[in-house]
């Protein structure tokens, strides 16, 4: 079932305040997205750790209600230079 | 708690040094992320275990709790945790899987 990009970065930036979060539709259909998400809570912690907190913020919807997003994290220093303030 | 799923998985990960867990096959991958890990992995030069958990519907749910990982694929390494797609394709690029690779003794190309 699709889920709008607006509804993903909102569940995000309720779970993790900080975030900045960039969102792209791949496909234009509303299933398969690639998210960066940038804070810095995940400053010190794993990829997997970082991730793991970006599907809890997103309450049990990746690999259910949404099949694919593709997903990057970082922190704000290891930010992509695209995503740089 | 008794969990056969999770002794299954266990047995699978202590048997073998490099588990895929994915939809498909490695010969015929039935998603886009899982072909995304195996050629990864193929490029690396590693032997691996491919384990289709389309075949198995608990092993499909158990997989994802075992691990509190949510999607499929889930790349293990002695029985280590790496990553889903995403993780594994960036590790790659930056040499990082080889390094994981050569660190846990595992034969690389």
């Amino acid at each position: 079932m699709p889920m709008e990009a607006s509804e993903i970065e909102a569940l995000i930036r309720q779970g993790i305040p900080d975030a900045r979060v960039i969102i792209e539709d791949l496909k234009g259909d509303g299933d398969h997205y690639s998210a960066l998400v940038i804070s810095e809570a995940f400053r010190g912690k794993s990829r997997v750790a970082q991730h793991q907190m970006v599907f809890a913020a997103m309450q049990g919807k990746m690999g259910g209600q949404l099949h694919a997003m593709a997903l990057q994290t970082a922190t704000p220093d290891n930010a992509p230079d695209f995503a740089k303030e | 708690m008794n969990n056969p799923v999770f002794d299954r998985i266990r047995q699978d990960l202590s048997e073998n040094d490099v588990v895929l867990y994915m939809k498909g096959t490695p010969m015929f991958p039935q998603c886009g992320f899982s072909a995304a890990v195996v050629q990864v992995l193929t490029n690396l030069g590693v032997k691996f275990k491919g384990i289709d958990i389309l075949v198995d519907p608990s092993l499909r749910d158990g997989i994802k709790q075992f691990t509190n990982w949510p999607t499929l694929p889930q790349l293990y390494v002695k029985g280590e945790f790496v990553g889903g797609c995403d993780i594994v394709r960036e590790m790659a690029e930056s040499g990082e899987l080889k390094q994981l690779m050569t660190d846990k003794g595992v034969a690389t190309a």
